[in-house]
């Protein structure tokens, strides 16, 4: 067991509607693969973005840590900085922002130094043959007219461009087809592989989990966490559902 | 993060100045016959540009100030002098103009970018032009680029009488009889028959004096089957009293030959920018205007294209940043005259802090414009709810045979598209001017790179907290 790298005590987390995460306890240490499962509307993307620090959830209550350091109330540039991550479910469209100049800025922002214009693009090229992405992606408008499938290989770019400590994907196989998943799935696996990072993985279901040895599973529903078990109870969820989940919030 | 205000930008970088000293001769304030006459004398006009410059006056008297755009009752022309002149002549040698001067363009990377990218530069300064040159192997293929003065009174005085202020005539508008009155400066290019020019030329007009005007004429001939690209930049530092920019520009474009008019203009926030630019397109031929307004307090815009030969064509690309204290009026007009002629018009405006933008166009197909194509394009984008963008789009067609399309987009910067730059490590700030520079690429990206860059480089300006 190494340090932890993120720890999430006490979290609760509101919209103006209400609260919507209650009393989250969650830590996560370096070189491990968590996944959040639940069921449609548990609060599961809700969780990922409070981590991120998406100004539309206002933390109630509790405090994220990341590798010691209260983050809580630092905004998302500044996390990203110390090494967090998040490919998102639905990635935003920039009209006329490249993919490639987009990920050299950003880079140049998260380091705080400009990189080497030919190191970049040797990297760029060979992570996105990785990905299978075709190298024109590279000069077109960020996430632009992009397919479902090219949206994410986009988002698992930036990951291994970033490389982070600790990425949070966010629904990263949903909507893909089986070859899509594989090839998202083996850009995580070389994300671990490379950087020995970490891994919180949100999904409601295990397709994007099969190639991945999964350390310890949480389980939220209705914005709080009702379950917690290693690898197999990804496979228990599979076979039975959340059923059972559900019913114990219900009685709460 | 939603509610944050910009403020407004540092632009310091380009206020910086120097006061005018004894080295200056300063015409006093207002607008007389003697004044002109006076212009006219200091120029050494030709007896026939005497007579316009006063023809133009009286129409200048009898014409009414628009009342349809932006408010311009800060502007007295009572409180501006017409015509400010170093008294060094024009040099063909930057080491020659005078050091004020001289820095003042080093600054704004006008030597620099000569020496890298362009085949020919002049530099304004106030009403005169400080130096002119062309580089030796394009002077050798016949191209003609000097001051327009020079060009008056040389070997180009008949191009001259047959082309200057035709396409604009002091009739056109009050503030084209003002500059009929009071021109001074500014460039003449001819390009001879089926010569391409494969650099840029360029002009840069710089309006250091304060409570001054600057009326800059701008003729470009290309002749059949040549090609050219021609580069205008233009700022001015601020002053807390109004600034006047009522330039012309009139472009001839022959039968087959093809002109790229590139514009960044970044005047200070106290300028009235009153500018008319127009260009008249032959048989074939191609006019491709790229337009980047930033600055002033008020500006009217609407460079105009006359597509007069079958086939001919237009595209014009442009952008408008309206920030705190800003008005900006802009837009294009297209005039399809001969058959089977096609425009497309694609602008963006960006307003914030206040700003108000307004883009006006017009497009116009003749009876004779049979086979004609038209498309419009013009977004919008509102950085916060203060500032406001209208859209004035006009079309008149007078021929059944004709295609025309319209479409206008208005919108905001995304909360969500800023968090989802900002957690890849990207400031907040910087994420906006991604976001901005991105809707404006449409521009940037038919600029030279280092103008390019200069564009995105104000629109980080103008994005950036005080």
């Amino acid at each position: 067991m190494s340090e932890p790298l993120l720890q999430v005590k006490n979290l609760s987390a509101a919209i103006e509607e209400g609260e919507i995460l209650h009393h989250i306890d969650l830590t996560v240490s370096a070189g491990e693969t968590h996944v959040l499962m639940g069921p449609n509307g548990a609060g599961k993307s809700t969780l990922g973005h409070t981590l991120m620090g998406n100004p539309v959830y206002k933390v109630t209550d509790g405090r994220i840590l990341f590798d010691g350091e209260d983050i809580t109330d630092l905004s998302p540039d500044k996390r990203a900085r110390l090494g967090l991550f998040m490919t998102f479910q639905n990635p935003l469209e920039v009209p006329g922002l490249s993919v490639e100049a987009f990920l050299r800025n950003a880079i140049r922002q998260k380091t705080g130094k400009p990189i080497r214009i030919f190191t970049f693009k040797k990297q760029l090229a060979a992570t996105m043959a990785l990905l299978q992405m075709d190298e024109s992606y590279a000069e077109r408008d960020l996430n632009v007219g992009f397919s479902g499938g090219e949206k994410k290989k986009a988002e698992i770019l930036q990951l291994l461009m970033l490389s982070p400590r600790l990425a949070i994907l966010d629904e990263t196989d949903s909507g893909l087809d089986v070859d899509a998943v594989r090839t998202v799935s083996m850009g995580v696996q070389e994300y671990m592989k490379r950087e020995g990072g970490a891994l919180l993985i949100i999904t409601h279901s295990t397709r994007i989990l099969e190639s991945l040895k999964v350390d310890k599973t949480h389980v939220l529903v209705k914005g709080k966490i009702v379950a917690e078990g290693d690898g197999s109870l990804v496979d228990e969820i599979n076979e039975k559902g959340f059923e059972k989940y559900i019913e114990m919030r219900g009685i709460e | 993060m939603a509610n944050q205000k910009v403020d407004d930008i540092d632009r310091s970088f380009y206020d910086f100045r120097y006061e005018e000293n004894e080295d200056f001769y300063r015409m006093r304030s207002g607008l007389t016959e003697e004044i002109v006459r006076e212009i006219s004398e200091a120029k050494h006009d030709p007896k026939w540009m005497l007579d316009f410059r006063l023809k133009s006056l009286e129409i200048y008297n009898r014409l009414e100030i628009p009342n349809w755009g932006a408010p311009i009752d800060g502007l007295n022309m009572d409180n501006i002098s017409t015509y400010v002149r170093n008294k060094a002549d024009m040099k063909r040698s930057w080491d020659e103009v005078p050091d004020d001067i001289k820095n003042t363009f080093e600054r704004l990377g006008i030597p620099q970018a000569e020496r890298e990218s362009l085949a020919g530069v002049g530099a304004q300064y106030d009403s005169e032009l400080v130096y002119h040159n062309l580089q030796q192997e394009v002077a050798d293929q016949g191209v003609v680029y000097t001051d327009l003065e020079s060009a008056l009174t040389g070997e180009f005085e008949q191009m001259c009488k047959d082309y200057f202020m035709k396409l604009v005539p002091p009739t056109d508008h009050k503030f084209a009889a003002l500059h009929g009155a009071v021109w001074s400066g500014g460039s003449f290019v001819y390009v001879p028959k089926g010569v391409k020019v494969e650099v840029p030329l360029q002009s840069y007009f710089r309006l250091n004096a304060r409570g001054a005007g600057q009326f800059e004429h701008t003729l470009i001939i290309v002749d059949e089957g040549a090609d050219l690209h021609f580069i205008e930049g233009c700022s001015a530092p601020k002053y807390d009293e109004s600034n006047l920019h009522a330039g012309c520009v009139e472009l001839y474009v022959k039968r087959g030959a093809r002109l790229r008019y590139s514009t960044i203009e970044n005047w200070s926030k106290n300028m009235y920018n009153l500018n008319t630019k127009r260009a008249l397109v032959e048989e074939d031929a191609v006019m491709e205007w790229v337009s980047g307004s930033f600055g002033s307090h008020v500006s009217y815009l609407y460079p105009t294209t006359i597509l007069r030969g079958r086939n001919s064509h237009c595209e014009f690309t442009g952008v408008t940043f309206a920030g705190a204290g800003q008005n900006l009026d802009t837009g294009a007009r297209m005039i399809h005259m001969g058959k089977n002629t096609s425009s497309f018009i694609n602008t963006k405006s960006i307003c914030k802090s206040g700003g108000i933008s307004t883009y006006r166009s017009s497009v116009e197909i003749k009876k004779t414009a049979r086979g004609a194509k038209a498309a419009v394009s013009c977004g919008s984008l509102m950085l916060d709810s203060q500032s406001r963008s209208d859209t004035i789009p006009a079309v008149v067609v007078e021929t059944n045979e004709a295609d025309v399309g319209h479409e206008a987009t208005i919108g905001r910067i995304s909360d969500d598209a800023v968090f989802y730059l900002m957690s890849r490590g990207v400031s907040e700030e910087e994420a906006r001017a991604m976001i901005v520079s991105g809707f404006a690429s449409d521009v940037s990206k038919e600029l030279p790179l280092e103008y390019a860059a200069e564009m995105n480089n104000l629109i980080k300006l103008e994005m950036e907290n005080g």
